[in-house]
């Protein structure tokens, strides 16, 4: 009885200690992680992507990229009105879409990273989630400043099957297909980029998919289409402006 | 001459490393290896085979997992209640695996973002709660943390060999470095090459039923080469 209880408030002590003390460093890396994954989806601006540094990332974070709030009105939110709809923090790098997801349409925030390379040309970066085969998965969509091609992607999953769905995130030869598709329709409809198993059919609009992971490519699919609309509405406050 | 004796006993009593703890290290690796002649920790060897860095860091964790839980286990065992041994020993190690995971977060992030599940199940693998209960149950810290680092890295190095195996073959990659594709990305490049044309990556080798096929060929090559092995059985 003495050997369980001293036991068991020694192992409470030192897990307790541990977690707290490295807490802070856990929610920077998480936080390095995901900002490396935004700025996968434009990796052909950056030079030396791949062996990018942690502190690198940071700084083309800091210096480079814009957060913005958007409501599914296309009205920009300013830090006190996300804070006040319960995301603390205010910026775009908080906002969980899985979360936003749940709420009514009106109350939903979409979270978009505005990218300015040093010629000075802008790269709209927005966020989508949906579910891929066994459980979610996650893309940043990367814009030209047409708000119509797209410029680059990166996705990202929770479980995958590697070297099938996994290859979603790992393999450059399908998310490379999605640059320079567009996602509007010549009269302004929104289409969509559709991931089709068997071979791209429209050079525009649609991409190969992968062998042996025909639902993970129609997760992709619908994630792009029920999500990428949702910008719309921000999109076309742009380009009026 | 007599003292001398003694003194050798004592030596051989306290901190040394004389053929029976050489013995200890290397019987796991061999005669009695975890996967290939105990059969044991076969699920986290099909779940973090398919690359090399993966199982590098699954072995290097075991490794620290199950060299610390026997020192602790030996160190404590005349003071476990025995009705209690079990859950005791399995908190030593839930604790010793949560102290890794939050190591890993901290280090080495993406990594972790890889294996984060099989970390956890580190807890489930019945290599390390055979070896408490088996050896550092009985024995004195020094001879288990031997016991523990010796089965550890048997199991690390089954889990490398399988691993290479599917890597290579599955993806035509060796941690990570591409060596044999169909792109121009690979080191050797099979659809300009005018001889290797034919070949193929095979992407059933990353699919888990393949671990199994190679675990099951690496147990038959042990034996065919280790004839002690097919006595025992």
């Amino acid at each position: 009885m003495v050997f369980v209880l001293t036991m068991t408030s020694i192992v409470a002590i030192i897990l307790a200690g541990m977690s707290t003390v490295l807490k802070p460093t856990h929610e920077k890396n998480e936080a390095i992680y995901n900002k490396k994954a935004t700025l996968g989806a434009i990796s052909d601006q950056i030079e030396g992507y791949k062996s990018i540094s942690d502190d690198q990332v940071l700084e083309i974070f800091n210096n480079q990229v814009e957060q913005i709030v958007v409501d599914n009105e296309g009205n920009i939110l300013s830090k006190e009105e996300v804070v006040a709809r319960g995301v603390k923090g205010g910026m775009a790098e908080f906002i969980d879409l899985k979360k936003e997801k749940k709420k009514a349409d009106g109350d939903r925030m979409y979270p978009v990273y505005v990218y300015s390379n040093s010629a000075g040309e802008k790269f709209y970066i927005v966020y989508t989630r949906g579910k891929g085969l066994w459980d979610e998965i996650w893309g940043n969509i990367a814009f030209e400043a047409d708000l119509n091609t797209i410029a680059g992607v990166s996705f990202d999953h929770i479980a995958e099957t590697p070297g099938l769905g996994a290859e979603i995130k790992d393999n450059p030869a399908f998310y490379n297909q999605f640059k320079g598709k567009k996602i509007y329709g010549e009269d302004g409809d929104f289409r969509s980029v559709y991931v089709r198993k068997g071979g791209a059919k429209d050079d525009v609009y649609e991409v190969d998919g992968i062998s042996g992971a025909t639902i993970t490519a129609d997760g992709v699919s619908t994630m792009l289409e029920d999500d990428l609309e949702d910008y719309g509405a921000y999109f076309k406050t742009i380009n009026k402006g | 001459m007599a003292d001398t004796k003694v003194l050798e006993k004592k030596d051989t009593g306290g901190i040394s490393f004389g053929k029976k703890e050489r013995k200890l290290l290397t019987d796991p690796l061999d005669d009695n290896n975890p996967i290939t002649v105990q059969v044991l920790g076969i699920c986290s060897a099909l779940a973090v085979t398919t690359g090399m860095k993966n199982a590098m860091v699954m072995a290097i964790a075991v490794v620290v997992v199950c060299t610390l839980a026997n020192v602790f286990t030996s160190a404590l065992r005349n003071s476990i209640p025995k009705q209690v041994r079990m859950i005791v020993q399995l908190v030593i190690i839930a604790t010793l695996v949560t102290i890794v995971e939050l190591t890993l977060k901290a280090v080495a992030f993406e990594s972790y973002k890889q294996l984060s599940v099989f970390i956890g199940l580190i807890i489930t693998n019945c290599i390390i709660m055979g070896r408490l209960e088996a050896f550092a149950m009985a024995n004195k810290p020094y001879e288990s943390a031997l016991d523990g680092l010796g089965n550890g890295i048997g199991y690390g190095l089954i889990l490398l060999i399988v691993a290479f195996f599917r890597e290579f073959l599955g993806k035509g990659e060796v941690f990570g470095a591409k060596i044999i594709g169909a792109t121009e990305e690979f080191f050797i490049n099979t659809s300009t090459s005018s001889w290797l044309g034919w070949y193929e990556n095979n992407n059933l080798m990353v699919l888990f039923p393949s671990a199994m096929f190679v675990i099951a060929v690496l147990i038959w090559a042990h034996r065919a080469w280790n004839p002690k092995l097919v006595d025992i059985s």
